[in-house]
């Protein structure tokens, strides 16, 4: 069989998203960035909800996202992205709002923010790209930073001593009350990337049924800054990242428990 | 069992030639072009097309989104 006979439009099995805009990211080669964003493009596409949806987004490399997900978006100051979505949200109770935002900006700078946002409940889907460092300012360390990592400021390896220790912070926001569902997902396979689709799928639909906040990590690349190619970027953080920064739900259930079931 | 038949069109211009479709691919159908598109990129084509079974890993994997698949029942 010719290829022309096989590529034909009744043959189609993956296309880009409508949502999703044509203009070509400004992301480095193979970074999660784009993947996460392809996945969201599709499930507002997929849920039919790209009237009702305005997404804030952050500082760091996502601070132009709004070029790429045609929705309604707002864009926030370093970390203030869930301060602004509980103002978005909070005036208007019919529409999906989410966040996107990086380590630097969710765990650093806006650490009391989302820490704030997510014990009140509010109901928003957070969208939590966790690479290990400040991508979009040189690949400085961030507070997710392993412990030995090399970075631009700990060019020696993160030491716990001088730099702190590498902050879990999923694991903190899973033990508040106000949100209903938190996990770790990544993107670095078709296999994961199907698993991080279905996971943001429920945090949509979470939204969508008022039950609070659903909050998503994505452990995630940043190629560049870890001075690796995109695909030894991915191996570097199955090897590394994921041991500390482990896979999974850590939170499945019901906004006012007191804390994750795990 | 029907066998399938896939193919792929790789948006040439989009493609940042990252590897990670290459590397995906479960049967080496594709691989970078020696030549670069008008952005300096290896863009990433089907080497070997006739073992592409539309599976569409590449297509899910790329953060460009710059890979369409089609499929067909033989
Ligand atoms: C108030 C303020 N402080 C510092 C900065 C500089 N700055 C820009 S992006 C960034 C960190 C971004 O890292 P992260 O959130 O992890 O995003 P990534 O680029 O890795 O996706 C910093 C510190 C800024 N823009 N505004
Ligand atoms: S610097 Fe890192 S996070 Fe930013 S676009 Fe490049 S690879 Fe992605
Ligand atoms: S559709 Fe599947 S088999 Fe075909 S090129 Fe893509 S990954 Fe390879
Ligand atoms: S994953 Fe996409 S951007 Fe990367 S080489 Fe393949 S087609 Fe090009
Ligand atoms: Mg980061």
């Amino acid at each position: 069989m010719e290829l022309k006979d096989i590529i034909k439009p009744e043959n189609l099995v993956y296309d880009k998203s409508e949502v999703q805009t044509d203009t070509i990211m400004h992301y480095c080669p193979g970074c999660s960035h784009g993947v996460v964003h392809k996945v969201i493009a599709e499930l507002i596409g997929e849920l039919g909800i790209q009237e009702k949806t305005v997404g804030i987004a952050p500082v760091g490399c996502a601070v132009f996202a709004y070029n790429y997900i045609d929705v309604d978006w707002q864009e926030a100051a370093h970390g203030r992205a869930p301060a602004v979505a509980t103002g978005v949200a909070r005036l208007n109770p019919d529409k999906f709002v989410f966040t996107y935002q990086g380590d630097g900006d969710l765990a650093s700078i806006g650490s009391g923010e989302i820490m704030h946002a997510c014990n009140r409940g509010e109901n928003i889907l957070v969208v939590f790209i966790n690479n290990g460092i400040y991508g979009m300012t040189g690949g400085q360390m961030a507070p997710t930073t392993l412990d030995g990592m090399v970075t631009s400021t700990t060019p020696f390896g993160r030491n716990a001593d001088l730099n702190g220790y590498p902050m879990k912070i999923t694991e903190l926001i899973a033990q508040l009350p106000g949100t209903s569902y938190v996990t770790r997902q990544a993107v670095h396979n078709a296999a994961s990337v199907r698993k991080c689709k279905r996971a943001i799928k429920k945090g949509i639909q979470n939204v969508l049924d008022k039950k609070g906040t659903s909050f998503i990590e994505v452990v995630s690349t940043c190629n560049s800054g870890w001075k690796m190619t995109p695909v030894a970027a991915n191996k570097w953080m199955e090897d590394n990242m994921f041991p500390f920064y482990p896979l999974g739900d850590l939170k499945d259930g019901v906004k006012g428990e007191p804390v994750s079931k795990n | 069992m029907a066998k399938v038949k896939g193919a792929v069109v790789v948006d040439k211009e989009g493609c940042k030639g990252c590897g990670v479709c290459v590397n995906e691919c479960p049967h080496e159908v594709l691989a970078l072009h020696r030549e670069v598109n008008s952005r300096g990129y290896h863009y990433s084509y089907m080497e070997n097309p006739e073992n592409c079974i539309g599976c569409i890993n590449c297509g899910v994997v790329c953060p460009d989104t710059c890979i369409t698949v089609y499929r067909v029942k033989v």
